[in-house]
């Protein structure tokens, strides 16, 4: 019998060798490159790193997993190349193309900023080569007629909308909007639309004014704000928008609402101490967030990935720092490019752009989805922002709630200063 | 309206103390021995971060933290003297200027990767003062006053120490001032190293109401030369009254039109000012 049994094993394992089913016969690897720039030194290294870190994450845990498994039995593993672009436009370009011609990168993902997210774009369409934008909000990009660049987070124009929604809620008698933001690319196209959705709202926007990038003194525009203002809106990046916090403070400014970019959501604004009370920011992504696997069921989407917990402990042991939207826009970058790879079973342009084009799922991120008509292509249409208030608890240290929308949030909002 | 001019003027001109003795230590440093000081601005950003260390990590009140702040700055600024500067100090301009630019570029590259660009704050408050429509944060009060202090400070040791006399000499005829015993390799790094000294404590004070970032010191640079040319290069007291009419346009003319306009107007008038008066409005020394 146990001849028979023997016989049979073996029988069994050639067959399997010969037809390639067997474990021992090692299936086919493929290594996909990934490339992208790092802004490891210049002004935005801080946020930059935070994204590679969060992008780094992803590829280890992707390839811990065994990788992507093709119908055709082949395994993709996923190699990152990347380069430091000093955070200059003009590097982007050299590198991305560098990354293209020498490196051979199979799929790009974005440096951190619109600027150059943006500068990367065009070198990636040219080239024709799928780009996955984090840390790229601004709606520009996505209005070039470009059909392989596919953007993260949620788009400038809606940035800010949110808080005039709220604003609705907390006071209906409100009225008096001021907004005074940086002059760049992404933080004019929020006011833009900001000031647009205001006004549409009914609310009259008592001044609309932009500052230079690397303001420092915010004097001249608070003074400009008139008595009698219900909302201060605006700002820019993290350096700008703290100060300009900080000033509203001393200058004694009264509002119902202080909605600021970028900065209230990291964990230094909390430095400004008794400044920090009460303002809002938006912000991609919290550890806070509510998205569940649950979430996604209600609205009959599939989910895909980690949870918000289980990302947010393996960064938080990787990198030994807590997660920021950062780093979760670089790990879901990578992470789309794999539920394409695998979705489409290929690692053609064509067939993982045609995956994208239709993609609507959940992740710990939250919901995305592309527009994939050509006037907008790649504008992010599924993923929403949430905007978080620095509050004190009961010990009176600030801690961040998230306040909107209602559906996600973790306590009510507050007034600004009565 | 007016509530909104009598409150721009004030935060310009509180400010433009500070911008003034930021000045008094570049000018200081072109009127003793014709160097242009790029390294300025990083200085003054590292005068911010020793505010900040000393605050955040010893726990010391940020103005007690200028006096070490200070004693840093002039050690700092003999190093710079001493390895950089004094070799090249008979060279053409271009060699001192790409010496001090090295120095800029250095400290930026060291200071990025220590403290990255992240920016930094100091948790300080003094409070308000609110007098009818102005309110002023009072650590621009203090910080207009401790300009004031410093500049103050430095004329009384130019003009009633022996060493500010030899500083005076050398600044006017280097070879006299040696054919008299002045030893001008120690007269022109002590100038050096009070030039140094004058940004630190600038910066510091500029801390103590605005986060910072090893790259802030950037601008304040460039309002330093616009401010030497207003006053007269090598005038220190030119440097302050330059500073004070450069605070007091950016209080003023946001008060009429877009901010934005600030920098053509103050380097419109920077043009004349080379047009028309070279040697700046209080002349050069």
């Amino acid at each position: 019998m146990k001849g028979k049994s023997f016989c049979l094993l073996v029988g069994l394992v050639t067959l399997g060798l010969v037809l390639g089913f067997s474990p021992l016969a090692g299936a086919a690897e493929k290594t996909v490159t990934i490339g992208f720039t790092a802004s490891q030194t210049g002004k935005l290294n801080v946020e930059g790193m935070r994204q590679v870190n969060g992008l780094n994450l992803w590829v280890d845990q992707v390839n811990a997993k065994g990788g992507v498994k093709l119908p055709d039995g082949t395994v993709v593993k996923f190699a990152a190349k990347f380069y430091d672009d000093e955070s200059k436009k003009e590097r982007v370009q050299e590198l991305y193309t560098r990354l293209i011609n020498q490196d051979k990168a199979d799929f790009l993902i974005s440096p951190y900023s619109s600027g150059l997210a943006d500068a990367a774009a065009v070198i990636s369409q040219q080239n024709n080569r799928i780009l996955i934008t984090a840390g790229a909000a601004s709606d520009s990009t996505y209005k070039k007629g470009y059909s392989l660049v596919f953007q993260t987070y949620t788009p400038a124009s809606r940035y800010l909308t949110g808080a005039i929604d709220m604003l609705a809620k907390m006071d209906p008698q409100a009225k008096k909007v001021a907004i005074v933001n940086e002059k760049d690319k992404f933080s004019t196209d929020v006011v833009n639309a900001l000031k647009a959705y205001a006004t549409v709202k009914g609310y009259q926007v008592v001044l609309f004014e932009g500052y230079e990038p690397g303001a420092t003194d915010f004097a001249p525009f608070i003074n400009k704000i008139p008595p009698g203002v219900d909302a201060v809106m605006g700002g820019g990046h993290f350096s700008d928008t703290s100060t300009f916090a900080k000033q509203l403070f001393e200058k004694g400014m009264k509002a119902k609402m202080v909605a600021l970019l970028v900065a209230p959501p990291e964990d230094k604004f909390a430095e400004l101490g008794d400044a920090a009370l009460g303002v809002i920011g938006p912000s991609q992504w919290e550890p806070q967030a509510q998205y569940s696997p649950e979430t996604a069921k209600a609205e009959g989407k599939e989910w895909y990935g980690p949870t918000v917990d289980e990302f947010t402990k393996a960064y938080r042991a990787k990198a030994k720092v807590e997660p920021t939207y950062h780093s979760a826009g670089g790990y879901v970058a990578g992470l789309l490019l794999q539920k394409a790879i695998e979705q489409s079973g290929s690692t053609d342009t064509a067939k993982v752009k045609a995956v994208l084009d239709a993609l609507d799922i959940y992740t710990f991120y939250g919901r995305i989805k592309f527009d994939a008509t050509p006037k907008n292509h790649g504008l992010q249409l599924g993923h929403d922002m949430i905007y978080i208030q620095w509050q004190k608890d009961d010990k009176g240290k600030l801690f961040k709630q998230v306040v909107w929308p209602e559906a996600s949030k973790t306590g009510a909002g507050i007034p600004y200063r009565k | 309206m007016l509530g909104q001019l009598l409150s721009s003027l004030t935060d310009g001109l509180l400010l433009g103390f500070v911008y003034g003795l930021a000045a008094v230590g570049l000018t200081l440093i072109w009127g003793v021995m014709t160097v242009i000081n790029l390294s300025h601005g990083p200085v003054m950003a590292l005068g911010m971060f020793g505010t900040y260390l000393l605050f955040l990590k010893a726990g010391w009140n940020p103005y007690l933290a200028l006096l070490a702040v200070a004693v840093f700055g002039l050690v700092f600024g003999f190093l710079i003297y001493g390895v950089v500067v004094h070799r090249v100090i008979n060279a053409p301009h271009l060699s001192t200027l790409l010496a001090t630019f090295a120095v800029n570029m250095i400290l930026i590259g060291v200071g990025t990767a220590v403290f990255t660009t992240s920016p930094h704050n100091i948790d300080f408050s003094l409070g308000s003062l609110e007098v009818g429509p102005i309110h002023v944060p009072a650590t621009r009060l203090v910080a207009a006053l401790g300009a004031v202090l410093f500049t103050a400070a430095l004329y009384l040791f130019l003009y009633f120490t022996r060493p500010g006399k030899a500083i005076r000499a050398v600044a006017n005829n280097r070879k006299a001032a040696e054919l008299m015993g002045i030893p001008s390799a120690w007269i022109l790094a002590l100038s050096f190293g009070i030039g140094t000294m004058l940004a630190a404590v600038a910066g510091g004070l500029i801390a103590t109401f605005f986060p910072f970032t090893i790259l802030s010191g950037g601008p304040y640079e460039l309002k330093s030369f616009v401010i030497c040319v207003l006053g007269g290069l090598g005038n220190p007291l030119g440097a302050l009254i330059g500073g004070l009419l450069l605070g007091g346009l950016e209080g003023l003319i946001p008060a009429f039109m877009p901010v934005s306009w600030v920098p053509v107007v103050e380097f419109g008038l920077f043009v004349l000012v080379l047009l028309f008066k070279p040697s700046g409005l209080l002349g050069a020394k």
